[in-house]
């Protein structure tokens, strides 16, 4: 097999067909679909609709409800935290907040907790698994939605947050997401974020699949980064407290039931803390790295859903984790990049997908879980490359960007993108990219409300982990404004909630009565929960590993 | 479609291994298949990550990685997951960088010509060598946008900065000690801040909800039955459809 520009030559023949059919392609508009017909493709093709990918889950606040695999599984394992191997009456944290995770949601919390709620520095700890910011939330490449243009307004975007969560979004919530959305795009000028802007000051804004405006507010294709690295910035100026390679196991509760602290786990000393707190925010993120559904993920190293399973064990209830968001622009070729994400912002910008022929098939601009759907039925239809390593996919048709805007776009408004290729000996500006569907985004979790409580007393919630506010489907642009507006919710609201609160004796019993609910059921797992990180050592070295150290 | 449609597609699987390349970790020798990254191969070979691997997919800068390879001279540059393993490649992960940062609050300055300069003099003992530049696995112009912020171009210093991904391999092999990736995160701040201009689209919007407008049009919304406003999504007017070419609609 020859390599031609970094592609074999066989899929070096369908991309001539591209190169032959893009001056025509760029004059046709593939209409989008009619509700009746995305139901259809989604039905027929989405994950989602498959019966082989999820299960009733058989205990705890959502028994009965279906939950994917993945996810079941872990709540259907006992802890793996040994109650008896922890002292209680030591305390090694003592504070007013504890945040669990330092992403976007656990940063944005602490500093309106600090800085508007006025909780003293001291009083506030993140814990996290890996590094403070490492997280999805650096990793959002396209943006972040507002309506803020003339044209636009907050009502239109709650529409079409409604709709493309298939009307299954609590509206509460997504009337925050919306209505909020201005007043973070100002705090993040404030702190000194580097939108992309026109002459005159007005940001550059992209349109999304599923808005019905452009709204995406963009940093390059390094929005996340940019948002996060300027949070946190921020965060490390006021030396708000963090402990890094420490994730919390287990929540904490009171002999009162109140959610109270966290038992955090380092990583590196296998020590474990008992952290006391007033008020608690879960804000750990996704799951992507539970590869449910067995897809590729977009997601960081450490997203392996533990806030779910922790906020299960003590009682929380989830909501629509009956649904992932598969990407429909992941990475399939070359190998090495397989599941990471090309941003939505390349079809923003007017690539377009097209067949092994060269030829369109679907709206560009679809909702994520449509546009999914309709990659996988061309693929199903024979209409799709497959690599040498065995991954379907179509091609996007990047090359169109620079004919469209000008020479030079790509490597401007997409230099991460670019870059990335190029590593690869792949140039986006000349030939177009590989991509099929890959798990991006957890649309379901812990249900909270627009105060960002949980069921539980004393625990809040937000971000990726929380449920309701996109309802069974996500829109681009929404989580980097979901993590903001929630968290900014939960920061404030922690504030106050602790200013009533006296914390009683804590206790872990709700994890023994977890695990002997297993046992009565006489449900087995070989895994114990939560996982922490995925396994992805050699399977050879795993067969002759041995336990001594 | 069933699942087992898709499991080709798993990642971080080992596909068939069908060559191999030998490669030193911390001085061990391994054979690792050829096609994957440093951050697979690593993981191949049997360690489990838990420094040193971030978001694995060249936006968090965890996976620092320096290497040569045989008896080359030269020392080389990468990001563990943006890397693909050549024979004979001898590698370490840099597992933290100490790079102290300065503490500041950027609502108490202005972006002067010196303002950078005064937060971190030591840019001033930049000796031109460009090796900070030569280790950047994102190929910025480091020691360029270095001599923009002794310079006092921060607008400059801001843009030539602008993808870094904050490794630290700049960091780390500054013969004058520099922290460059802080220095620049305080440019781009005070760019951002200060430098952009105001977008007046957004102050107007920003008035508008200040005055409660919208309120009473949303809640309207969320109280309509569901076949009310599903009629009201499908009529939506798209504007990347170029459904507001002929006039806006409410």
């Amino acid at each position: 097999m020859k390599i031609i520009d970094g592609y074999p030559d066989y899929m070096m023949e369908s991309i001539k067909l591209v190169e032959q059919k893009r001056e025509k392609n760029l004059k046709i508009d593939v209409p989008a679909l009619t509700m009746e017909g995305r139901e259809k493709v989604l039905k027929a093709y989405h994950p989602d609709f498959m019966d082989s990918t999820k299960r009733e889950v058989k205990l705890g606040p959502n028994k009965g409800e279906m939950i994917y695999n993945g996810i079941v599984d872990l709540l259907e394992s006992k802890s793996i935290l040994d109650t008896k191997s922890v002292d209680l009456t030591k305390i090694h944290y003592d504070v007013d907040i504890l945040i669990i995770g330092g992403g976007g949601a656990g940063t944005v919390a602490a500093l309106f907790a600090h800085e508007v709620g006025g909780v003293p520095k001291d009083k506030i700890l993140i814990t996290t698994k890996l590094r403070h910011g490492d997280a999805n939330s650096m990793m959002a490449q396209g943006g972040i939605q507002a309506a803020d243009r003339p044209v636009d307004s907050p009502t239109i975007h709650y529409l079409d947050i409604y709709g493309g969560g298939h009307f299954t979004n609590k509206p509460e919530l997504a009337k925050a997401l919306a209505m909020d959305a201005p007043r973070i795009i100002k705090w993040h000028l404030d702190l000194g974020v580097m939108y992309d802007r026109m002459e005159n000051g007005e940001f550059q804004e992209l349109s999304g699949g599923g808005t019905s405006r452009n709204r995406m507010h963009s940093a390059k294709d390094y929005s996340g980064m940019e948002l996060m690295r300027n949070i946190r910035d921020r965060a490390r100026n006021l030396e708000i407290p963090v402990l890094e390679f420490c994730p919390i196991i287990e929540l904490l509760l009171d002999d009162q039931g109140i959610v109270s602290g966290g038992i955090a786990f380092n990583m590196e000393t296998d020590e474990y803390y008992v952290i006391r707190s007033k008020v608690t925010i879960l804000a750990t993120g996704g799951s992507g790295r539970l590869h449910l559904s067995n897809y590729p993920t977009t997601n960081h190293y450490g997203a392996t859903g533990d806030g779910l399973v922790m906020a299960y064990h003590a009682g929380a209830n989830l909501k629509d984790l009956d649904t992932i968001q598969i990407h429909p622009t992941g990475d399939a070729y070359p190998e090495a990049v397989v599941g990471i994400l090309s941003t939505e912002k390349i079809r923003g910008l007017g690539a377009i997908p097209l067949n092994k022929d060269g030829d369109p098939f679907v709206f560009p601009l679809e909702p994520r879980d449509v546009e999914s759907a309709a990659f996988i039925q061309e693929c199903k239809k024979g209409k799709g490359l497959v690599t040498p390593t065995g991954m379907p996919g179509v091609w996007l048709d990047s090359p169109m960007i620079d004919i469209i805007h000008g020479k030079g776009t790509i490597e401007t408004k997409l230099a991460g993108e670019y870059r990335k290729f190029k590593r690869f000996d792949i140039d986006m500006t000349k030939h177009p990219i590989f991509v099929y569907p890959t798990y991006h985004y957890q649309n379901g979790g812990v249900e909270i409300n627009e105060k960002t409580e949980t069921a539980l007393p004393g625990l809040l919630a937000a971000g990726e982990v929380t449920g309701g506010v996109h309802g069974k489907n996500r829109l681009m642009g929404n989580s980097l404004l979901d993590y903001n507006v929630f968290g900014r919710r939960a920061g404030l609201h922690a504030a106050e909630y602790i200013k009533t609160r006296n914390v009683g004796k804590l206790s872990l019993k709700h994890i023994d009565d977890y695990n002997k609910k297993l046992d009565e059921l006489n449900i087995k797992s070989d895994i114990k929960a939560p996982i922490l990180l995925p396994e992805y050592r050699g399977k050879e070295v795993l067969a002759r590993a041995l336990d001594i150290l | 479609m069933t699942e087992t449609d898709v499991e080709c597609a798993k990642q971080d699987e080992p596909s068939q291994v069908t060559a191999t390349v030998e490669i030193f970790i911390m001085g061990k020798r391994y054979d690792v298949p050829i096609g994957f990254t440093i951050m697979k191969a690593i993981e191949f070979a049997g360690y489990q990550y838990i420094r040193s691997c971030g978001c694995r997919a060249g936006f968090c800068g965890a996976c620092a990685t320096v290497y040569r390879k045989g008896q080359e001279q030269k020392l080389h540059f990468a990001l563990a997951c943006q890397c693909l393993v050549e024979e004979g490649m001898y590698l370490v992960q840099i597992p933290f960088v100490p790079a102290n940062k300065a503490l500041y609050d950027i609502n108490d300055l202005a972006p002067e010509d010196n303002t950078i300069l005064t937060i971190y003099p030591e840019i001033a003992r930049c000796v031109s060598c460009n090796t900070c530049t030569k280790s950047c696995p994102q190929d910025i112009k480091v020691m360029m946008y270095i001599q923009n912020s002794l310079r006092g171009n921060i607008a400059k210093a801001a843009e030539l900065s602008f993808d870094c991904i904050q490794c630290g391999l700049c960091a780390m092999r500054c013969p004058a000690d520099i922290k460059h990736y802080h220095v620049s995160q305080l440019a781009r701040r005070l760019r951002g801040k200060y430098i952009d201009p105001e977008s007046k689209e957004l102050n107007a919007r920003l008035k508008e909800l200040e005055e409660g407008k919208y309120m009473d049009e949303v809640d309207e919304m969320m109280s309509m039955d569901r076949d009310i406003i599903l009629n009201l999504y499908k009529k939506r007017k798209i504007e990347a459809q170029g459904d507001l070419d002929e006039g806006a609609d409410a």
